[in-house]
């Protein structure tokens, strides 16, 4: 009896371990490559490049770039984005000027220009790509949330 | 004449040549008595022909990205940074290699900058850019060389390809269509006013205008 237990549980653990190794184990986000396995890289999506603001999900969300940065060097040596987005260069570009936050330092004293913490934008900010996401977001804002008849109900 | 006429044994190599100059220049200043005027003039087209095509030939050779390249001053520094940028791959496959910005078409003006480039190559033979180092430390004044030329020139070598005529503002992103209206077609800006640094990485930028 024992040992036909065992021989049992032998042979359930190599059908589960087979069937394992048999399954591709697709998804919705790695397609039905093996795990092991590189799959083919999704085809590169078009930035958005419209140069509209977008909302801004929470006030401290660092606002997402509108436009395509290709290109646009950011080190020690320049910044690209400054030269529309500085203080100086905001009239003749009609960019929204770099945040009065990114002046101050950790001490929160404002300096003459951008502190060096604050001087790398991508850091924070992105540009957006054109695509569906693969996976959803059910993010709801604060505005949406309060004017609900039932905080904290069901969403 | 006398000296010519008198040969002596221990005559220095500088006085031999320059009675060879001499004798040859009496020889080129007496008209022919062997060949026919005829044979003289086109055997003179025939040289003139050859040597000019020689000549734009050795200096187109020295126009191509391979040329450009055999120095490791500017493969290992310009050229290794021109390849991650649009002017190199493109969706539509033309490439603007070394030349097409950097030497005008303009034969007047290519003969021009080919002589500059001169220098360029008493800065090869001594090394003045051998190191990272040292290109990086020599790399604002070389840059400003050349946002000096394209300035003066009104971008003509950006020109070359894109014209403000030929310029779709419609198929632009609405930031470069708004920019182009508002400085290229009024003539206030020129290309490089804003496009620095499209190629080439840039160097330390404090002190330019329009830069932190």
């Amino acid at each position: 009896m024992r040992k036909l237990a065992i021989a049992l549980l032998v042979l359930v653990i190599a059908a589960g371990t087979g069937s394992l190794l048999a399954d591709p184990l697709a998804s919705g986000l790695r397609g039905s490559t093996p795990l092991n396995d590189e799959g083919p890289a999704p085809p590169m999506t078009p930035m958005r490049n419209t140069a509209e603001r977008e909302v801004r999900n929470y006030p401290e969300q660092p606002p997402v770039i509108p436009h395509s940065i290709d290109g646009y060097q950011i080190d020690l040596n320049s910044n690209k984005c400054l030269s529309c987005h500085a203080r100086a260069r905001t009239a003749e570009s009609q960019a929204p000027m770099v945040s009065i936050t990114h002046f101050m330092d950790r001490d929160g004293q404002f300096l003459a220009s951008v502190s060096p913490r604050r001087f790398f934008c991508t850091e924070c900010h992105v540009p957006q790509n054109v695509t569906t996401p693969p996976v959803s977001n059910d993010f709801v804002d604060i505005d949406t949330m309060l004017s609900r008849a039932a905080p904290g109900g069901r969403r | 004449m006398s000296t010519l006429d008198r040969p002596t044994p221990k005559v220095g190599v500088i006085r031999r040549a320059w009675n060879f100059i001499v004798e040859l220049w009496f020889v080129l200043i007496r008209p022919s008595s062997v060949f026919g005027l005829g044979v003289l003039v086109l055997a003179g087209f025939t040289a003139g022909v050859i040597f000019w095509g020689g000549f734009n030939t050795a200096l187109e050779l020295t126009n191509t990205e391979k040329f450009c390249t055999s120095c490791h001053e500017m493969r290992d520094n310009v050229f290794s940074e021109l390849k991650s940028t649009i002017h190199f791959t493109n969706r539509s496959g033309v490439r603007a290699s070394c030349p097409d910005c950097h030497v005008p078409h303009n034969w007047t003006d290519k003969i021009a900058r080919k002589m500059q480039a001169s220098k360029e190559v008493w800065g090869h033979l001594f090394g003045f850019i051998d190191t990272r180092e040292k290109f990086t430390d020599k790399r604002l004044e070389l840059a400003l060389h050349e946002w000096a030329r394209f300035k003066a020139n009104d971008s003509l070598e950006c020109r070359n390809c894109h014209s403000a005529q030929s310029m779709d503002i419609t198929k632009q992103s609405p930031r470069a269509s708004d920019a182009h209206q508002r400085f290229l077609f009024t003539g206030e800006k020129t290309c490089i006013d804003c496009h620095k640094g499209i190629a080439h990485h840039l160097p330390d930028m404090r002190g330019v205008p329009g830069w932190q």
